[in-house]
C-alpha cells in the first residue's frame, strides 16, 4: 500500500442528532483506523471526539463500528478494508451517544457494582493460597477482558431489546464467571445470576464471542457453564437428570 | 464568575492508575471520604498497558532472593542517586503488597507447587517479577478497580484537573473540567494525592498514551513544589519501529527474559561486545550460559540482553548509527530462535507472550514464533518527578502528596523493569495512608475565588481565539519533534541550548493556540490545555539535563560521556521562582545508614 488517499464517513453528532460527514485523507503502509481518525482530527476536525489510550489493543477504549462491524479502531488495519469505497466509522450503537465516536458507557460501571464481589476463603498458614496453573488458566481467560464493551454492543438483548435493567450483558457474565470459577472464591452467585443478572435472557447466539477482540470464548466457556450452575443449584433434580442424560 | 460544580472530599486523589487506586483504597480504609479523578474511564489508565510484571522479592522461584538483594539491585540500577530510604521501603514492602493483590482477586501465573511464579527481568539478580503472561498491568489495575469500587470511593471519570488550589502555603483543593460537557468542577479537600503518571508525550517516539502530558508534575510545580531528577528519562530499548504508525509501541522486556536475543544486520549478538564493568561479574560469559539462565539454571548468569535499559538502548543506537541496523532503522529481536532448543517453541512463545504475538501479527504482519522483530528505543518512563518525603510521600508543599510515576526518588538515574508496578503499590498505599492521616488533622481550607477565576479564564482562551489561532496538534507535534531530536537518548550542551530557545518559541505559539467548536467533548480544546504542561516538563528536563555534566543512567551526554563522582552526592531539583521562571538547584543526598551501606557491599 503506497501513499494513497482514502475516504472515511465518520458519524458526527451528539445525543440530539447527528449525521455522517465525509473526510478524505492520506493513508500509508501499516495504518490502522484510529490513525486515520487521528489524522483527520489533527488536520481537518480538531474537535472530532474519540476515546483512545494505548493504541495497542490493551485498554479497550477505542471501540466503534467500522463498516458496521464492532471493532477496536487501533487494531483494525486499513489494509483489511476495501478502500475503494468510503469506510464508515460510527459509535457503538447500543449505548447512548455523547459526541461523535464517544458513547455513554457508564451503565457498565454501575452494573458491575451489582455483582457480588470476590470473597476468598481463608489463606493457608503462611498467609497465601496455593493454586494450580490449570485452575488459574481457566479464570485467566476471562480476566483478559479489556472492558471494551463490544460484546455488550452486539448482544441483541441489549442492542435491540434494551433490557439494560434486566440483563447484565456478556461482559458481566464473563466477570461473574471469573469469580465463580475462581478456585479460592467462596461466594455463590447463582441466585443473582438467575434473578437480577438475567442470565436466562441469553439464548446463546454467540454474537458476543465473535466480536471479542481478546478472543474470549464468552458463550461456551463462561455463559453456558454459568447457566448449568444455575440449573444445577436452583432447579429440581429432574431437570438435572434430564441434562445429564442429554450429555 | 465562571460556573462550576463543587465536590467535597477529605482526600482527593488525582489519577486512577495503580498508584492512585491504591492510594484511594488505603485512604478510604482509614475512614476518610475519598474522591478519585481521572482523565479517562476507570481502568484505562496507563497501568493497564504494563506487560512484564511486578518486582517483589517473594523468593518463590529462587530462595536466595530477599529484600536486601532487591534493594541492592535497585540502587545499582539507579546508579546510587536514588532516595535510599524509598528503595529500602520498596524492597521490604513489595512482597506484602503483591500478596495483598491476590487477596483481592488477582490471579498470577503459578509455580509447580501452586505459588506465585516469578520471571527474570533486566537488572534483577534473581527471577523476581510476579506476572500474568504479558498482561500484568491489566491484572493489577482490574484487581484494584474491582476491589476499589466497593470501598465507597467517589469516582469522577473523564475529568481533568488543571490547577491546584491553595490557602496560604497549603493545598486545599483542585480545579478542573469534565470532558463530556466541558463543565468546570471545584474539588475541596484536606489533602490531595497526585498520581498522574508520566510525560512521554513530550517526545515523538513513545510507548505512552495521550494522557502522559506531565500534568501532575506541572500542577505540583505551579503550586510551588520541588521537582527532582527530571533529567532522568528512560528510553526503553525495544519499541516497535515498523510500520510507522505503530512506532514506539512497547515490546516487553519479557521477550528477552524468555530467551529473546538482540542481533544486528550481520547476525551478531552485539550485546556481548560491551558489558559495563560493574555488571561483568553478573553477566554470562557466552550464549550458552545466557540461555541456561533464561531457562532457570541457578548456576548461570544473565545474558547481556538483560543489562539495564539505559545501556541496552545506547548499544542499539550505536549499532544503528554505525550502519548495522535493520531495514527500518532498528535492530533485530529474535525469540523464534528458541525453536532450536525447545520442542514446542511456537506454542511456548504464544503462551508466555500472548499479547506480543498478537500485537506483531495484527499490526505488523509478523509471526514472532517464526521470524525476528525489528525494534528500537522508545521514550518510556520518567524517573524524575515530584520530590517527596520517603515515608509519607508528602511533597515540599503541605497537604500535597505524590505517588507512582509522577513522584521521584526510588529509581534514581534508571528504573529497573518491574519496579514501577511495585512502586505504585508500596507508595500508593503510603500516600493514601499519610494523606488520610494529614487530612484528619486539618480543618477545611478556604477556597480562593480569584484562583478559580484565573484558571477558568485561561482555560477558555483558546475558544476566544477560535480557529484563527494555530491548531494545538501542530504545536504538540513540533514540540515532540524537537525534544526527540535535541533532548533525546544522546544529549549535548549546544543542542539543549537550542531546545531552550525552541521551548520559548513554542510557548509563544501555545499562547496563541485556538480551537473551534464548543466545550462538549472537544479533544482539540483538551490538547490545547495540555500544551503548557508539556512545555513545563520539557523545560524541566532540558534545564536539569544541561546541569548534569556527566552521563549516568538514563541521562547520556556525548560531551561528558562518563560518570563523574562529583555528581553522586546530590540530585537536581527545579522549582518556580517568584518571577515565574524556573530555577535549578542541588538537593544533597543524605548519608546512607551503615546498615544499608553494608547491604550494598555484601551484595556486590
Ligand atoms: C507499554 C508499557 C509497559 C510497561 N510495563 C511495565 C512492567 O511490566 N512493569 C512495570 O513495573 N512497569 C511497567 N511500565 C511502567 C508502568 O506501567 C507505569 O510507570 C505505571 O503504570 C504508572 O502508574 P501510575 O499509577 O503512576 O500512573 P498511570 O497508570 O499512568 O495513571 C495516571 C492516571 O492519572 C490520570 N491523570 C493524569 N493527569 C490528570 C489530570 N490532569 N487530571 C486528572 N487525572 C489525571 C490519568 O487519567 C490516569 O488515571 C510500563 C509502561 C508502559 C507504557
Ligand atoms: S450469546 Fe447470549 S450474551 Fe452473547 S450475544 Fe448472544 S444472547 Fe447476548
Ligand atoms: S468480553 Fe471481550 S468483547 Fe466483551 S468487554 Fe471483554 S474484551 Fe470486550
Ligand atoms: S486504544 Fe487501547 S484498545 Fe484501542
Amino acid at each position: 500500500m503506497a501513499e494513497q488517499k482514502a475516504t472515511f464517513q465518520i458519524w458526527r453528532g451528539d445525543a440530539r442528532s447527528g449525521r455522517f460527514r465525509e473526510y478524505t485523507t492520506e493513508v500509508s503502509e501499516g495504518m490502522v483506523v484510529l490513525d486515520a481518525v487521528h489524522q483527520i482530527q489533527a488536520r481537518q476536525a480538531n474537535d472530532l471526539a474519540v476515546r483512545w489510550n494505548c493504541k495497542a489493543g490493551k485498554c479497550g477504549s477505542c471501540s466503534a463500528e467500522v463498516n458496521g462491524h464492532p471493532r477496536l479502531m487501533c487494531m483494525t488495519r486499513l489494509n483489511q478494508l476495501d478502500l475503494s469505497k468510503p469506510v464508515t466509522i460510527e459509535p457503538m450503537r447500543a449505548f447512548p451517544p455523547i459526541r461523535d465516536l464517544v458513547t455513554d458507557v457508564s451503565w457498565n460501571f454501575r452494573t458491575k457494582l451489582g455483582i457480588r464481589r470476590f470473597t476468598p476463603r481463608p489463606p493457608e498458614a503462611d498467609g497465601t493460597w496455593r493454586m494450580s496453573q490449570v485452575d488459574v488458566e481457566r479464570v485467566q481467560e476471562f480476566r483478559k477482558c479489556i472492558e471494551c464493551f463490544l460484546c455488550q454492543d452486539v448482544c441483541h438483548v441489549l442492542r435491540e431489546h434494551h433490557l439494560f435493567d434486566q440483563f447484565v450483558g456478556p461482559r458481566h457474565l464473563v466477570y461473574a464467571a471469573a469469580l465463580e470459577m475462581n478456585p479460592i472464591d467462596t461466594e455463590n452467585r447463582s441466585r443473582d445470576l438467575k434473578n437480577t443478572h438475567g442470565i436466562g435472557y441469553c439464548n446463546i447466539t454467540k454474537c458476543c464471542t465473535k466480536v471479542c477482540p481478546e478472543g474470549i470464548t464468552i458463550t461456551d466457556n463462561a455463559i453456558i457453564p454459568l447457566k448449568e450452575r444455575v440449573i444445577d443449584q436452583l432447579y429440581d433434580p429432574v431437570a438435572k437428570l434430564f441434562r445429564m442424560l442429554r450429555q | 464568575m465562571p460556573e462550576y460544580e463543587t465536590h467535597d472530599h477529605d482526600v482527593l486523589v488525582i489519577g486512577a492508575g495503580g498508584a492512585g487506586l491504591r492510594a484511594a483504597i488505603e485512604a478510604s480504609a482509614a475512614g476518610v471520604t475519598v474522591g478519585l479523578v481521572c482523565k479517562s474511564l476507570l481502568g484505562k489508565a496507563h497501568t493497564v498497558m504494563a506487560e512484564g510484571g511486578i518486582a517483589a522479592a517473594l523468593a518463590n522461584v529462587d530462595d536466595r532472593d530477599n529484600w536486601k538483594v532487591h534493594f541492592a539491585d535497585t540502587m545499582r540500577g539507579g546508579q546510587y542517586v536514588n532516595n535510599w530510604r524509598m528503595a529500602e521501603l520498596h524492597a521490604k514492602e513489595a512482597p506484602d503488597r503483591v500478596r495483598e493483590l491476590e487477596a483481592w482477586g488477582a490471579m498470577f501465573d503459578r509455580t509447580k507447587d501452586g505459588r506465585i511464579l516469578q520471571r527474570n527481568f533486566g537488572g534483577h539478580r534473581y527471577p523476581r517479577l510476579a506476572h500474568v503472561g504479558d498482561r500484568t498491568g491489566l491484572e493489577m489495575i482490574r484487581t484494584l478497580q474491582d476491589h476499589g469500587i466497593h470501598q465507597g470511593i467517589d469516582v469522577h471519570m473523564e475529568c481533568t484537573i488543571i490547577r491546584l488550589l491553595k490557602d496560604g502555603e497549603r493545598v486545599v483543593g483542585a480545579f478542573g473540567y469534565e470532558r463530556e460537557r466541558g463543565r468546570f468542577k471545584v474539588f475541596r479537600a484536606r489533602a490531595v494525592v497526585l498520581a498522574t503518571g508520566g510525560v512521554g508525550r513530550a517526545f515523538k517516539i513513545t510507548s505512552n498514551s495521550w494522557e502522559y502530558t506531565g500534568d501532575g508534575h506541572t500542577l505540583a510545580y505551579d503550586a510551588g513544589a520541588d521537582l527532582m531528577d527530571m533529567e532522568f528519562v528512560q528510553f526503553h530499548p525495544t519499541g516497535m519501529v515498523w510500520p510507522p504508525s505503530v512506532s514506539g509501541i512497547l515490546v516487553t522486556e519479557g521477550v528477552r527474559g524468555e530467551g529473546g536475543v538482540l542481533k544486528n544486520n550481520q547476525g551478531r549478538r552485539f550485546m556481548f561486545d560491551d558489558i559495563p564493568e560493574n555488571y561483568r561479574s553478573q553477566t554470562a560469559d557466552d550464549e550458552e550460559e545466557g540461555w541456561r539462565y533464561t531457562q532457570g539454571d541457578k548456576a548461570a548468569r544473565r545474558p547481556p540482553e538483560l543489562l539495564t535499559r539505559d545501556h541496552v538502548s545506547r548499544c542499539i543506537v550505536r549499532e544503528i548509527k554505525s550502519g548495522r541496523g535493520s531495514p527500518h532503522g532498528g535492530v533485530y529481536l529474535d525469540i523464534s530462535w528458541i525453536k532450536a532448543r525447545l520442542p514446542n517453541a511456537a506454542e511456548h512463545i504464544r503462551k508466555k507472550l500472548p499479547s506480543m504475538y498478537h500485537q506483531f501479527k495484527q499490526l505488523a504482519d509478523i509471526d514472532i514464533t517464526k521470524e525476528p522483530m525489528e525494534v528500537g528505543p522508545t521514550t518510556h518512563y520518567i524517573m524524575g518527578g515530584v520530590r517527596v518525603d520517603a515515608d509519607t510521600q508528602m511533597s515540599t508543599v503541605p497537604g500535597l502528596f505524590a505517588a507512582g510515576e509522577c513522584a521521584a526518588g526510588i529509581n534514581g538515574a534508571n528504573r529497573l523493569g518491574g519496579n514501577s508496578l511495585s512502586d505504585l503499590l508500596v507508595f500508593g498505599k503510603r500516600a493514601g495512608e499519610y494523606a488520610a492521616q494529614f487530612a484528619k488533622t486539618q480543618v477545611a481550607g478556604a477556597i480562593d475565588a480569584r484562583q478559580i477565576d484565573e484558571a477558568a479564564q485561561r482555560a477558555l482562551e483558546p475558544f476566544a481565539r477560535g480557529t484563527r489561532g494555530e491548531g494545538p496538534y501542530q504545536i504538540q507535534y513540533a514540540l515532540q519533534d524537537m525534544m526527540q531530536d535535541l533532548v533525546g537518548i544522546v544529549r549535548n550542551a549546544s543542542e539543549m541550548q537550542r531546545a531552550l530557545h525552541g521551548l520559548e518559541e513554542l510557548r509563544a505559539r501555545a499562547n496563541r493556540a485556538g480551537v473551534g467548536g464548543h466545550r462538549e467533548y472537544n479533544p482539540g480544546w483538551h490538547a490545547a490545555l495540555d500544551l503548557p504542561n508539556l512545555l513545563t516538563v520539557s523545560e524541566a528536563i532540558t534545564r536539569s539535563a544541561l546541569e548534569r555534566r556527566e552521563s549516568r543512567g538514563g541521562h547520556f551526554r556525548e560531551d561528558y560521556p562518563s560518570r563523574d563522582p562529583g555528581f553522586s552526592s546530590f540530585n537536581f531539583i527545579v522549582r518556580k521562582n517568584p518571577e515565574g521562571g524556573m530555577d535549578v538547584a542541588h538537593a544533597p543526598i543524605p548519608d546512607m545508614p551503615e546498615e544499608l551501606r553494608h547491604v550494598i557491599e555484601e551484595m556486590g
